[in-house]
This record gives C-alpha cells, structure tokens and sequence, in this order.
C-alpha cells in the first residue's frame, strides 16, 4: 500500500516537527535531566564530586536562610521591574497605536534598534552614566550640584535601571499587538453612546489591552528573575541575583552539585510561577468575560 | 487616491450640480410642507481627506420617522456622509443640523444618535446586558430603569433571556441584534445604520431586512441606512438617496428611482438596465421615433417634442422586454447569447446586432429559447426613459 502524501498527513506532521524536537531532547530536557541527577551527587572539594547519591545539597538549599535569602530578592527585583516596565511601556505602546503618524513601521523599528547593539554593551554604557566618573556625577559636580559624586553604580537601582533598559521593548511591543488587536470600531460605537474619549479608553481600550500587558509583565518578570549579566555588571556583591550566585557556585567554588541543586530550584520556581501565571489569567479572562 | 481624484474632476458630470440640488431642495421643502423640522438636515456638506474630496455639496432633508437609504457603489460618499453625522467624520464646509440644532461643533458622545455598524462592534468583554445597558449608563438612568429598559429592547429584537450571554456565544444575526438594541435603547434621535446586512449571510439578511424596518417603524425612529445592495434599499426604504463620486444622483421613493431614473447612473446602478444609444429621427408632442445605433428603429413615449438629429438613450429594464411572440411593440430582432434559467423567469442576452447586447428577463411561458436560436424582444412605448446626450432624464 503506496499512497500520496496529503497535506495534513500526520507523517508529514511529524517529520516537520522532528527537527526541532530532537533539538528540543539533545538540548535541553537532556541536560536539564541531567542537572536533575547531578543534585543528587556528592561534593568532595572544588572540583570534585563523586555519583554517590545524598540529599545533602537539597538539605543545604532547603535549611539555609543564606539561599532563601536571595530568591525573595531574586523575586522582588523581578517584579519591581516588570512592574515598572508595565506602567512605562503602556504608554509609548498607547502612543504608537493611537498616532496618526503616516510613517508608524518607523517608530515600531526605533523600538528594535537597540536589538542590533549587544546587549553586554548596552548594559556596559550604563557605567559611563551613573559611574562616579559617569556623565551624571561629573555634570552635577561641574554645576556644583554635589560636592562629591554620587553613589549611583552598584546599587540595586542601577540593576532595575539596566533591567529596564532591556526589558521595555517587550513589555511595548507586548501592549502595542494587543492594541493593535482591538478594532477601532468599538471605541466609535462607544462614543457615539456618550462616552468621552477618556471614558471610552477605561470601558474599551484599557481592558481590551490587559491580555497583552498581563503577557508583557510574565515576560520581564521572568527575564528579570532569571537575569545575570545585568546584576554582575551594575550590581556590587550584596546586588547579586540569583543567576549570579549560580555562576559564583559553579564557576567559583566549583561545586557542581550544589549549583545544580540552585540551578534547578531557579527553573522549578520560574516555571511554577509562569505557569500558575498562565493558568490564572486565562481563568480571569473568562470570568473578566462573565461578569463584565 | 491620486487616480481617483483625477477620475472625479476629468468625468464629465452626467448631473450638473444644479440638478442635483434642485432635486434635493424639492426634497427639503417636504417636511417643511408638513411644517415640523426635518430630523437631520445637511446644508451644502463638503468633506475632503487632504485633496480628496469625498463629498461635494451635499443636502439633503430627512424628514421625522422616515427611513432614507443612501444608496451607491463603494467610494461614493455613502458611508462619510453617515459618519459625519455622527461626528466620526468632520465637514469642511457647510453644516449638519439634527432635530433643528447644528451639530457641526457638538462632540460626538453629546449628538445622541444610534449607531449600527456592519462588523456589529459588540463589546467582546461585555456581555448581553452590559452591551446594551451601555448608553443609559451614560446618560445616567437610575439603575431599575436601565434593567427594564434593557429588557425590553431585548424582547424588541426577539433574544429576550440572552443578558448574560458574551457577544462571542451568538451567531452573526444575533449580534447584530444586540447591536440594534443597544442603539435604539436610549430613544436616540437618529438611527444611523451603516451596511448593517453587509456581513451576514444570505437567509439571515432577508430575514434582518424586515425585522430592522420592523422596528424602526413600531420605535418611530428616523433611519438612516447604508447599502451598496440595491435589493435592501429598494425594499425598506421611504426614501432612497443615490449616490455616485461623492455627489447625488437621484433623491426619490423606491418606485421613483427604480421606474424613473434621473440619470444614467442611477439606471445602470439599479437593476441593471438596458441602454440603447440612438438619435431622434422624428417626434412629436407625446412620442418620439429614434434610430438606434444597433440599427432598428424604435417609437417610444416622449415628455416633449424632441429635436430631430438629438443624441439620446432608451433606457428599458430588462423586465419591461417581451421575448418571443410577446413582443408587439418595437420589435427589434436578435440571437440568443445565452440563456439563465431561474424557475419561474428567464434570463436572456440578446444580441441585436451593432454589437449591442440587450437583456431580457421575463416570466417562463412555453419553450425556452437556447442559445444560438433567433428571437425577437420588444417593449412598449411607454416602458422606457429617455435620457438626453448628457445622461440626464429628458422631462
């Protein structure tokens, strides 16, 4: 029995998802299991582990407040940013929807500028700015502002101020598709049934925009949390994230089990937290929906 | 838009502007006749996007109650002129009354008209009730009120009980549905309706046809309806306003537009209908002989004693042709190019001769002529219209 292929054959389906799967395998659940087990490894000196099985570095992670410690912040840092990246990025997202600006792919390719520079650069500029040398400190001291500079550098502000830095094009281009997505022919009709344009924005624009920022927020949220170059480069040593107390175990002390142990706890609490994220904001969706 | 705006100034106008505006003062006078003020009333409305000028010197009068299409092809200025209205849109020159008040510098949540659109525009995060409830909260009815009044706009459009529903949870008739009672909820002063049947199926815009004349005759509201579909104005309108390139064409009942159409336009525009080009051979005070450019000659009914030599056009609706042994009068002989079957009618392209087609549709009696075979269609005297070498009706 030879017969054609159709379209939807789900052979074909399957041969045009194999590439990406075994991607996916090889990849990342792979060696992600592989962290799982090496959790469970055992920790001779830096460098050294044995495959005797223990639960001593999970004892380690659950009993130290040390650990604790810099997920809470890990956490906060997080959400101060993505919170923050909502109430800004909104309104340059609201600004390039609304415009009638004839040239809009201009403004929407602005936002992706910064995409063609590294990222590690981008993140270096920031040095020159706050730094005590920095153009701030040395403006004001010239203006005789400040009689010395500023402590701007280093500080957790300097770390949220570089998350933003990196995150806002999300959350925009995040808010600007839900927008984007809503048709203008709801906001006449709510005119044209005596709201004013502020009263249509609450009743049509702003709720019907929720779904994108909600997507946004998840998205700098857990780009924030799982951060590492932004904290190492702007942040001193108590500013550290959680990315970084990773890389100073592994790369540092050279204890591979017990970074995997922290490397798998930053996965399991992003990834619960995404998905219970998800979950909920399709629920309020629907009961948004519902109870109008 | 460039090759559109050329289009517009380098076409000669088949309606010079005074026509147009004769027609429409004729109109204006009505309500005055009647001695209320006309619901909504344009005065000389321009509307111009930059260069392009959407509408030219457009009035009209609607009287109160009335139910006036504006009828015409895509891009005429139907749909601006609606918006305008509402204030979607805003005039360049003239100035828009309703109920009497210039409205040209009201806002739009103060104009208090009802608005149906074609893609319905039901808030997709409100359900039934809060959809319709939407304009009395604004106009801050006391909350019992609201409940009854949604309730009975509700059983108006026939899907009482669907309060809780989400738009999403309804078919495309049933929104526009909500989408009527929702605009007629809050007593407006006008209905706009803009190609409200456009999205809908078949079956369905029949059956919305009624229900919206329906309603809008029990409410007493006065309508304004958008269509490019000749059929709906035909069938719901008082009055229906043609329009072509921004301009009017004809401002008439149905009957009037469709059996006496003022220009060419307008009998090409509705129905289709059947131009013969051809010169006055003879004529007198009542009937006018013409040579047409098919070669035969027809007598036809005349409103005055035509000029021999003068270029006109016969204009006959395809309904108004007798095929076969039916035809007695003006008989012009041709082949059949092909034939429609429709059950009780037929549909017949006739070649003429002159590289003239004719089309024919006449009730099935006997035999069906196919194609290739000779026939002959002929039409009465009377059932036709003269337009004159401009394309304008010869009264």
């Amino acid at each position: 029995m030879t017969r054609g292929w159709t379209l939807y054959d789900p052979r074909l389906a399957w041969i045009l998802v194999a590439p990406v799967l075994l991607l996916l395998i090889f990849f990342l659940l792979l060696p992600i299991a592989v962290m799982a087990v090496y959790t469970f490894f055992t920790f001779v000196t830096a460098g050294v582990e044995t495959s005797a099985l223990t639960l001593a570095n999970w004892h380690e992670f659950l009993t130290d407040a040390y650990y604790h410690g810099f997920l809470i912040k890990t956490l906060r840092v997080g959400a101060v940013t993505a919170l923050i990246c909502g109430v800004l990025g909104y309104f340059p997202a609201y600004f390039i929807w609304a415009t009638t600006f004839k040239h809009k792919w201009l403004l929407l390719l602005l936002l992706i500028v910064p995409f063609w520079i590294s990222f590690t650069i981008r993140t270096f500029s920031w040095i020159h700015i706050l730094g005590e040398q920095g153009l701030i400190n040395v403006t004001l001291l010239k203006l005789g502002l400040i009689d010395q500079p500023m402590q701007m550098l280093y500080t957790e502000g300097a770390v949220i101020m570089g998350l933003l830095h990196f995150l806002l094009p999300y959350m925009i281009l995040n808010v600007y598709v839900s927008l984007e997505g809503i048709d203008r022919t709801l906001i006449a009709a709510a005119r044209s049934m005596g709201c004013t344009s502020a009263q249509a924005f609450r009743e049509v624009t702003l709720p019907l925009s929720l779904p994108g920022l909600a997507a946004g927020l998840l998205l700098c949220f857990v780009l924030a949390a799982g951060s590492y170059v932004t904290p190492q480069l702007l942040g001193s040593g108590r500013d550290a994230l959680f990315g970084n107390l990773i890389y100073d175990t592994i790369m540092g002390q050279l204890n591979w089990p017990m970074g995997a142990t922290l490397s798998i706890v930053l996965f399991v609490v992003l990834g619960c937290f995404a998905a219970l994220y998800t979950r909920y904001m399709g629920m309020s969706q629907i009961v948004k929906g519902l109870g109008g | 838009m460039p090759d559109k705006l050329t289009d517009q100034t380098s076409k000669p106008r088949p309606s010079p502007a005074g026509a147009s505006q004769a027609v429409a003062g004729s109109a204006a006078a009505r309500p005055g006749a009647e001695g209320g003020t006309p619901a909504v009333e344009f005065r000389d409305i321009d509307i111009a996007y930059g260069k392009f000028v959407a509408v030219r010197d457009f009035s009209l009068a609607i009287r109160r109650g009335s139910f006036v299409t504006l009828l015409g092809p895509s891009g005429c200025g139907k749909t601006t002129i609606l918006r305008s209205i509402a204030g979607l849109v805003d005039i360049s020159g003239g100035q828009i009354s309703i109920g009497g008040r210039r409205v040209d510098d009201v806002p739009i949540y103060k104009r208090n008209i009802g608005l149906v659109f074609q893609s319905y525009a039901l808030f997709p995060h409100k359900n039934v009730f809060d959809n319709v409830a939407f304009g009395l909260k604004y106009r801050n009815v006391p909350k019992a009120d609201i409940q009854r009044k949604v309730r009975q706009a509700l059983e108006m459009v026939r899907l009482p009980g669907s309060e809780k529903k989400l738009p999403s949870q309804l078919s495309g008739g049933q929104q526009q549905r909500i989408a009527l009672a929702r605009a007629i909820v809050f007593e407006p002063e006008v209905l706009l309706l803009d190609e409200p049947l456009s999205a809908l199926d078949a079956n369905m815009r029949e059956e919305m046809r009624v229900e919206i004349k329906k309603i809008q005759k029990e409410t007493g509201i006065t309508a304004i309806f958008v269509t490019h579909d000749q059929e709906e104005a035909l069938s719901m309108s008082d009055r229906i306003v043609v329009m072509n390139a921004g301009a009017v064409e004809q401002i008439g009942t149905p009957e009037e537009v469709y059996e006496t159409p003022a220009t060419a336009f307008v009998a090409d525009f509705l129905g289709k209908a059947n131009m013969l080009a051809g010169t006055v051979s003879a004529a007198d005070q009542q009937t006018a002989t013409v040579s047409l450019a098919a070669g035969q000659t027809v007598t036809v009914a005349s409103p005055r004693a035509l000029a021999p030599g003068a270029a006109v056009t016969v204009v006959v609706r395809p309904q108004k042709l007798a095929v076969g042994p039916a035809a007695t009068s003006n008989r012009l002989a041709g082949r059949v190019v092909s034939t429609s079957y429709l059950g009780s009618s037929a549909i017949y392209e006739v070649d003429i001769g002159g590289r003239t087609t004719i089309r024919a549709n006449t009730p099935i009696s006997g035999k069906i002529a196919r194609e290739g075979e000779a026939i002959d269609v002929g039409f009465g005297p009377a059932d036709c219209v003269l337009l004159d070498e401009n394309g304008s009706r010869i009264a």
